[in-house]
């Protein structure tokens, strides 16, 4: 069985004034969405008290919102469980001065303070465990260490890319590396999603998969420049992308089949993985097919940088 | 004929056979139970066996087996609500001479075990429980040791009558301020002769005296606030042990904070509060006159007596009246005796403790004098419906030694073990040096939630890896079932070295091998299509299959390498989910490079190596 025929020629370099303008327009508005819109952290990196409500009888959310603003907890954020008469409220403790007090302490206060209020407009709410928080400094220190995370894998990837091939290719890589990274989490900040540690961790595990993808096609484009006799490089780089294209979407598909079934069975602690892992998936393909070759000609690789080093041999040159 | 080494099939065997082996365990479920184990003289017998048995009997709660294993006994129930019943019941009817501990008992087959075959143990996600962070202020510690080195080089001053206008604490160290710059040269002389923790520096004062600065050494803070954390996760693990949670976690994280995960729990007041005792230490004179033996009997004891115990239950009768208590200890450590060269613990005490240490050592050489540490936990009881707050204290004597000669200042405790000495010497210091720690983080995990993601993570992964055999099997045919077949022991391996390796099973740890078992294909996906494209150049079939993983195999270990490369980032900048996660991507993507290549290598070589004459391949 075959996806594509293997005699497939598309001409996917004469497209890259449009991949790379699309690819441009994409950057642009994730780092619009990041900076402008932001990214909906969840508790893992605000800081701040997680309350998980129980009512007798169904409840609707806006209820509980306005019960809260009412309060004066105006940033609450109100989200429901799944059914109607679980919801969870996350909210940041208001800035108090007085006397020093541990989140320990803080936690209990505002769970109080909350439960209070919701009481007092539906006798029926119930803290169904202890409040889960986390303090500002730890999800601070988290934010930080991710960031560091992504940019150790991205620097461990391209010395590695550097050594095994050349280091336009190292570069061509890292960008389409960035590339696939930033207009992922764009597009995790443009939908809203809640960006938790499994977020996170699946970003960081998007930049592996993507980097996984560049290197079977900067292989066969090595692989070409050497056996090729003359070496036009745009058509290089079609062939080399046309070859591995079955490899590039039936990979793609594998993996997104695994994340699906994540997806749909996971349960919700691993909702926001499978989701980001699919996205990324999407875009890493795309970038992989149209975004990293065109990089690769811009940067003006050619067939004497590909040549394996030939060492010298003095025993030789002694001959005559 | 295709050419693979032998020792390559033997390999491969080896590999299917302990991947299944060690997979195993993972299969049968462990058993919620109630572990059992004695405090002090009680005793885990037959005896206790059948009381535990009508106890259960008598409230109506039904088990399973009941059975005594080294030193405990092991309730077994049916299911969590069963446990938490009976756990209950037996808290109540043993009372402090046991310490009973809700627990999960393994029901893996003896014969697995024995070759060291186990589980992986579930993390907090998977199994309920709390977690807690615990943020450790090491300030606290550092500016006692300040306090400490100020009330020393003032009274070292003094009685060398080396004229100062002032001693105060200043950054990490302590600043002197001298008149002249000759008594600020002799002032450093002899302070620095005494104290090798610091290093000087002079300056001036805008008013033109003379400044002296001795700041602690970098190296003595650094293992100061080692120390600090080291000493307080023994002494949270020696609280939760007496919260009777079984395997709990308790760990460093990063340089000042602790993380506590106690499975199981679900009182997050009560696990609180004993995490939040408070410690003590108070140093007492031994009562010569009294036979402790005899006094633990009858219980008599003179009136400015008091019978304690040690902790394996020794009794011990000490003088009411304290000679030296935690807050004059400025520190404690253990090393090694410079003479004799065995493990001893050195005390140090500030100048009031050393005054009166003196005073009393002068008087009793040859007596004992034992050291009692006291920890103070707060306990809250609903008495007709109101909160009472009360605490509980827990006196255990730590060491009673000898008293050699007269001391003061410094002294040491020899006699001991190594570990011993380590432990006494963490115990003082955790009566007496303790950094206060602040609960910085909170999560609970219902039990239900933690099955019901077991469940879902099982679904999980056996969805995907049924959906990619499927694709496989149907888009490369035989080659794809050969791929299946490496899939399907690849899930194995990966199995078997994280429970090998003792990985923590999350759920961050479920979605990576979900995720492995996506991409791990993707290498048979590189071997099939050059095997396609071989034929299709004109190859013969088992040319093909040569070619094929030869030339795969340089893109399979370069993608390989950047995605292990990838893998690593996760697991050392990481914590947590994101650790769990990229421990499990690590092993995956190092086993699917044995089970997509080599082994699927194999397979191949057995079915079409045979055969001279080959015409058609199914790929």
């Amino acid at each position: 069985m075959e996806i594509f025929h293997h005699d497939l020629n598309i001409n996917f370099l004469g497209m890259r004034k449009v991949s790379i303008a699309i690819s441009a327009i994409l950057l642009i508005v994730s780092v619009w969405a990041i900076t402008v819109k932001g990214l909906n952290y969840g508790l893992d990196f605000t800081g701040g008290i997680l309350l998980n409500v129980t009512y007798e009888k169904p409840v609707d959310v806006g209820d509980v919102r306005s019960a809260l603003t009412r309060s004066g907890f105006d940033h609450a954020v109100v989200q429901s469980m799944g059914g109607t008469r679980e919801i969870s409220i996350r909210l940041q403790p208001p800035k108090e001065t007085g006397a020093k007090q541990s989140p320990d302490e803080v936690a209990g206060a505002v769970s109080k303070r909350v439960m209070a209020a919701l009481q007092a407009s539906n006798s029926g709410a119930k803290l169904a465990k202890p409040p889960d928080f986390v303090g500002p400094e730890v999800g601070q220190e988290l934010k930080t260490s991710g960031i560091y995370a992504a940019i150790v894998v991205i620097i461990g990837i391209m010395i590695y890319l550097w050594a095994r091939f050349e280091k336009r290719f190292a570069f061509a890589a890292v960008a389409s590396e960035i590339h696939d990274t930033v207009i992922t989490v764009g597009i995790i900040a443009l939908v809203q999603r809640e960006f938790d540690m499994t977020v996170l961790a699946s970003i960081l595990a998007v930049i592996g998969y993507s980097i996984n993808d560049k290197v079977v096609v900067f292989d066969r484009v090595r692989e070409l420049f050497r056996v090729a006799r003359k070496a036009d490089t745009p058509q290089i780089l079609n062939r080399a992308i046309n070859n591995t294209l079955s490899r590039t979407i039936i990979t793609s598909l594998f993996t997104a089949i695994t994340m699906a079934s994540l997806w749909l069975f996971g349960g919700p602690a691993v909702h926001g993985f499978a989701i980001t892992m699919l996205i990324g998936i999407l875009v890493g393909t795309l970038s992989s097919i149209f975004f990293a070759s065109p990089m690769l000609l811009w940067l003006g690789v050619s067939k004497k940088d590909l040549m394996p080093v030939t060492r010298d041999n003095p025993e030789l040159a002694r001959r005559p | 004929m295709i050419d693979f080494p032998r020792w390559k099939y033997w390999l491969v065997g080896l590999a299917m056979v302990l991947g299944l082996l060690y997979a195993a365990p993972n299969a049968f479920r462990p058993q919620p139970a109630v572990q059992i184990v004695a405090n002090r003289d009680a005793k885990v017998d037959t005896a206790l066996q059948k009381k535990v048995a009508t106890d259960l009997d008598k409230a109506n709660v039904s088990y399973d087996d009941i059975s005594i294993e080294n030193d405990r006994m092991l309730v077994r129930f049916a299911n969590t609500d069963v446990q938490l019943r009976g756990s209950d019941v037996l808290r109540v009817a043993l009372g402090d001479d046991y310490t009973v501990a809700l627990n999960l008992a393994t029901t893996v087959p003896a014969w697995l075990q024995k070759i060291g075959a186990h589980a992986m143990p579930l993390g907090l996600d998977l199994q309920g429980g709390v977690h807690f962070l615990m943020a450790v202020d090491q300030n606290a510690v550092l500016r006692k040791q300040q306090q400490r080195y100020l009330d020393d080089i003032r009274s070292t001053l003094r009685q060398k009558q080396v004229p100062v206008d002032s001693v105060s604490l200043s950054g990490d160290g302590v600043q002197a301020v001298f008149k002249t710059s000759d008594d600020r040269d002799r002032a450093a002389g002899i302070i620095g002769s005494d104290a090798t923790d610091l290093n000087f520096s002079y300056g001036r004062t805008p008013g033109g005296a003379y400044t002296l600065h001795a700041d602690i050494k970098p190296e003595v803070l650094q293992k100061l606030a080692q120390t600090t954390i080291t000493q307080n996760v023994t002494t949270l693990r020696n609280r939760v042990n007496a919260l009777g949670v079984s395997e709990p976690l308790i760990q460093q994280q990063g340089q000042n904070r602790i993380v506590v995960e106690l499975p199981g729990v679900q009182d997050t007041a009560e696990a609180k509060r004993v995490l939040g005792a408070t410690a003590t230490l108070e140093y007492h004179a031994d009562d010569p006159n009294v036979n402790p033996q005899e006094a633990a009997r009858t219980g008599n004891v003179p009136p400015d007596a008091r019978l304690y115990y040690m902790k394996d239950g020794t009794p011990v009768v000490l003088k009411k009246r304290v000679i030296v208590s935690g807050d004059e200890l400025v520190d404690a450590s253990s090393g090694y005796d410079q003479q004799t060269g065995m493990p001893n613990v050195n005390v140090t005490l500030n100048s009031a403790g050393a005054r009166k240490m003196l005073d009393f050592t002068t008087e009793n050489v040859g007596k004992r004098m034992g050291v009692v540490y006291i920890e103070t936990t707060p306990v809250v009881k609903i008495v007709d419906g109101k909160e009472v707050h009360s605490s509980k204290t827990t006196e255990t004597v730590l060491n009673n030694a000898v008293i050699q000669g007269v001391f003061g200042k410094k002294f040491q405790t020899t006699g001991l073990t190594q570990q011993e000495a380590q432990t006494l010497s963490l115990m003082l210091r955790s009566g007496s040096l303790a950094a206060p720690m602040d609960i910085v983080e909170q999560s609970v995990i219902g039990p239900s939630l933690g099955q019901d993601n077991i469940q879902k993570g099982e679904r999980a992964v056996i969805l995907g890896l049924v959906l990619v055999l499927l694709a496989a099997a149907i888009y490369y045919r035989l080659f794809g079932l050969v791929a299946d077949i490496a899939l399907v022991f690849n899930l194995l391996i990966l199995i078997a070295v994280m429970s090998a390796v003792g990985v923590t099973l999350t759920m961050p740890g479920i979605a990576g091998i979900v995720l492995t078992l996506g991409m791990a294909i993707d290498a048979n996906v590189l071997i099939c299509e050059r095997i396609r494209e071989e034929l299709r150049n004109g190859s013969t079939p088992l040319a093909s299959i040569r070619t094929g993983y030869e030339k795969a195999w340089s893109v399979i270990l370069d993608a390989n390498v950047t995605h292990l490369l990838a893998a690593l980032g996760l697991i050392t900048v990481g914590s947590g989910a994101i650790r769990g996660f990229g421990v499990t991507l690590f092993i995956g993507i190092s086993t699917s490079l044995f089970t997509s290549v080599t082994m699927t290598h194999a397979i191949t070589a057995l079915i079409h190596g045979r055969r001279k004459k080959l015409k058609t391949l199914w790929v």
